[in-house]
């Protein structure tokens, strides 16, 4: 036991030394969150839309400001030619197109039917759906307009129309932020946890000071107590440094209990730490480390669910994230902070990580050699 | 001194096709200072590694203080201080912390062993708050020796400890292990230098990881059977080549700023002197020496190169 508290104090005063680990430690959180959290967003606003209006109609006219009163559009150009408006999208000016057909005003009046064009620069498909969903939006609410007040004039009898009533529940704002921060958070605790942890155990393979230990009668699970308590310490600091920051920048709820949250991320740590372990007994460098903790996390973090859904996404992306950590605590910690949820609405993801915990940890263990 | 401290037997260790120790036997008595000499590649650090239980032997058997390197190697890692080649303590830790923190580990203090090391580390000890990493390379080995003392071992492994330091530093290193060596602790040392090979009780000349000759380093000195000269001239450059070319002639190689010349039979000076100046040499001076270790491991080297030659025919 003196031992393995002697290894630990050991490393405190080691992070502690090292000039690098303290704006680790507390800059890179800060910025990581404040800069993320903002640049993240999916919310799309000003979207650049050029018009077509090809019949200068009282009609066209109130369906163009109509798109210039919203807020998701910003309609900077016109043009009566359609190779022209064109033109622009290619030059990466405009982002939409609306065409409106000369006869637009005429056939609706006429034929009660009448239609417009929208092209739409598809290069990012997300932001190609969100324009479409939106100008959708500005057209049906225009069109139901048009309805009423031509209805009315005609025959003065009321639609019969299902009036959609919806609440959006646990982010009722629909804000963005106060869903990326916790998905934020959690890389920023993973890294510190993963990263730092394996890369401090290759660190002593590189100096040759592993060499020296290995010849004391210090036992394999004593070094590893040693070496892992210090970043899970760091990391559990690191959580509520995070959840502190995102309570004060962007006031994000926290619905759930905070205990909880803190018992889950300690269960996550161990899975963590020992993936971090995991990787450091594979490789002998820190170069190495850091290339195989940079496939892990691209892959795990994308997969993890933090911008798209892991719901839309295919069937066997679902059966790699029971290995993928990221994701297990990603809907965890969403679901404590926004949702309120309790231990056991959790308690599936909760053994399962302590499962996965005693299997990776062992593992490291097992590939841990005291010999060279 | 009944038992051996350490006792190797016929051990064998290989990395993919290269053999780095090749059935080696070796035994070393309680309280010896045991001198493994050999170029670097020798072979010295795999052996070393396997007696330190951090390598295992693909074949052969080995103990040290009776403890089986491989299946005893918890106790024997008690027992063992070692001293690898590269400093391999914490560069960011002052002197004082690694020395406790390696004390910790061993679960002893500094205090209750601090006798052992006193001679050593009063030395070093102005600079106990200064980060190892910032002392200088005797002060590195200094404190690197003091750690592996500080469990009070029986065995000392001393991987090539004087390797990377000045001239007076390496005396003074000796003289340290002449001091534990009184206090009854069995000393290793492995080295490339071969003037230091005479300060030991028994070597091990050590090449490609086959053993050369175990003795004591007069008993090697004597067999060296050549009578030897030091031989300079104006003209060091070509003086080997030429040596060789005289007849009778066993070796000629540069030593320092001579050449050390041996000849099959006893031979008078004038006969060499006048083939010298015949080939152009001037200020000539041959001097007649007794051979030291490096000059038998030279002659140990060639008699092997001959001995493969004639196998191959």
């Amino acid at each position: 036991m003196r031992r393995i508290l002697y290894i630990i104090q050991k490393e405190f005063i080691q992070i502690f030394r090292d000039r690098t680990m303290l704006p680790v430690i507390f800059i890179i959180p800060v910025v990581q969150l404040v800069v993320l959290v903002y640049a993240a967003t999916l919310e799309m606003k000003h979207i650049n839309m050029v018009v077509v209006d090809q019949d200068i109609s009282m009609t066209s006219r109130r369906l163009v400001s109509k798109f210039e009163g919203s807020p998701f559009f910003f309609v900077n150009q016109s043009t009566f030619s359609l190779k022209e408006a064109e033109d622009l999208i290619t030059l990466d000016k405009a982002h939409v197109i609306l065409n409106i057909p000369s006869g637009f005003e005429k056939n609706l009046l006429r034929e009660n039917h009448s239609k417009v064009q929208l092209q739409i620069n598809a290069i990012n498909a997300t932001s190609a759906g969100l324009t479409n969903a939106y100008a959708n939006y500005v057209i049906t609410d225009f069109n139901r307009r048009i309805i009423a007040e031509n209805v009315n004039y005609i025959s003065p009898v009321i639609l019969k129309t299902i009036d959609v009533n919806y609440s959006y529940w646990y982010n009722p704002e629909l804000n963005y932020k106060i869903y990326m921060l916790p998905g934020i958070l959690v890389i920023l605790v993973t890294i510190i946890g993963m990263f730092l942890a394996a890369l401090n155990i290759v660190r002593e393979k590189e100096m040759g000071t592993i060499e020296q230990i290995n010849v004391t009668p210090i036992v394999k699970y004593q070094f590893i107590i040693g070496k892992l308590f210090p970043f899970w310490v760091i990391a559990m600091f690191e959580m509520a440094f995070g959840l502190t920051i995102g309570k004060i920048l962007f006031n994000i709820p926290m619905v759930g209990n905070l205990f909880l949250l803190f018992g889950f991320t300690s269960v996550y740590l161990i899975v963590a730490l020992g993936l971090g372990l995991f990787v450091s007994t594979l490789s002998n460098t820190q170069q190495q480390v850091m290339f195989i903790m940079f496939f892990f996390m691209l892959t795990f973090v994308l997969l993890s669910g933090i911008f798209t859904p892991v719901e839309s996404m295919p069937k066997w992306a679902h059966y790699l994230n029971f290995i993928n950590p990221y994701a297990y605590f990603m809907r965890v910690i969403r679901m404590i902070l926004l949702k309120g949820s309790g231990f056991w609405d959790i308690s599936k993801e909760f053994f399962s990580l302590l499962i996965y915990g005693a299997i990776i940890l062992s593992l490291a263990v097992w590939r841990y050699r005291k010999t060279v | 001194m009944s038992s051996p401290s350490i006792r190797v037997e016929s051990v064998s260790k290989s990395y993919g096709e290269t053999k780095a120790v090749n059935n080696i036997s070796l035994t070393v008595e309680k309280g010896e200072l045991y001198g493994l000499i050999g170029p670097d590649g020798a072979g010295k650090t795999t052996l070393f590694r396997m007696l330190t239980s951090l390598l295992v032997p693909d074949s052969g058997k080995a103990e040290v203080e009776g403890f089986d390197i491989v299946n005893d190697y918890k106790n024997l890692r008690r027992i063992l201080g070692y001293m690898p080649g590269r400093f391999s303590l914490y560069h960011d830790l002052t002197v004082e912390e690694n020395l406790a923190f390696f004390a910790t580990i061993f679960g002893t203090t500094i205090k209750d062993n601090y006798d052992l090391i006193r001679d050593i580390y009063i030395q070093i000890e102005p600079f106990k708050n200064r980060k190892a990493g910032k002392l200088s390379g005797g002060m590195k080995q200094k404190l690197a020796l003091s750690c592996a003392l500080i469990h009070k071992p029986e065995v000392l492994f001393l991987d090539e400890p004087t390797t990377g330091v000045d001239a007076v530093s390496r005396k003074e290193f000796w003289e340290m292990l002449k001091t534990l060596q009184k206090k009854g602790i069995t000393i290793m040392v492995s080295t490339p230098y071969m003037d230091e090979a005479a300060l030991c009780d028994h070597v091990a000349l050590i090449q490609k990881g086959n053993i050369l000759s175990i003795d004591t380093p007069e008993k090697i000195r004597s067999q060296y059977k050549f009578p030897l000269m030091r031989i300079r001239t104006d003209n060091m450059y070509i003086l080997p080549v030429d040596l060789r070319s005289f007849p009778g002639s066993e070796s000629a190689y540069r030593f320092g700023d001579s050449v050390h010349f041996s000849t099959k039979e006893e031979l008078q000076h004038p006969g060499l002197r006048n083939f010298l100046e015949s080939k152009g040499h001037h200020q000539i001076e041959i001097e007649k020496i007794e051979p030291d270790i490096e000059d038998c491991f030279m002659a140990f080297l060639r008699n092997e190169k001959r001995e493969w030659r004639n196998n191959r025919l």
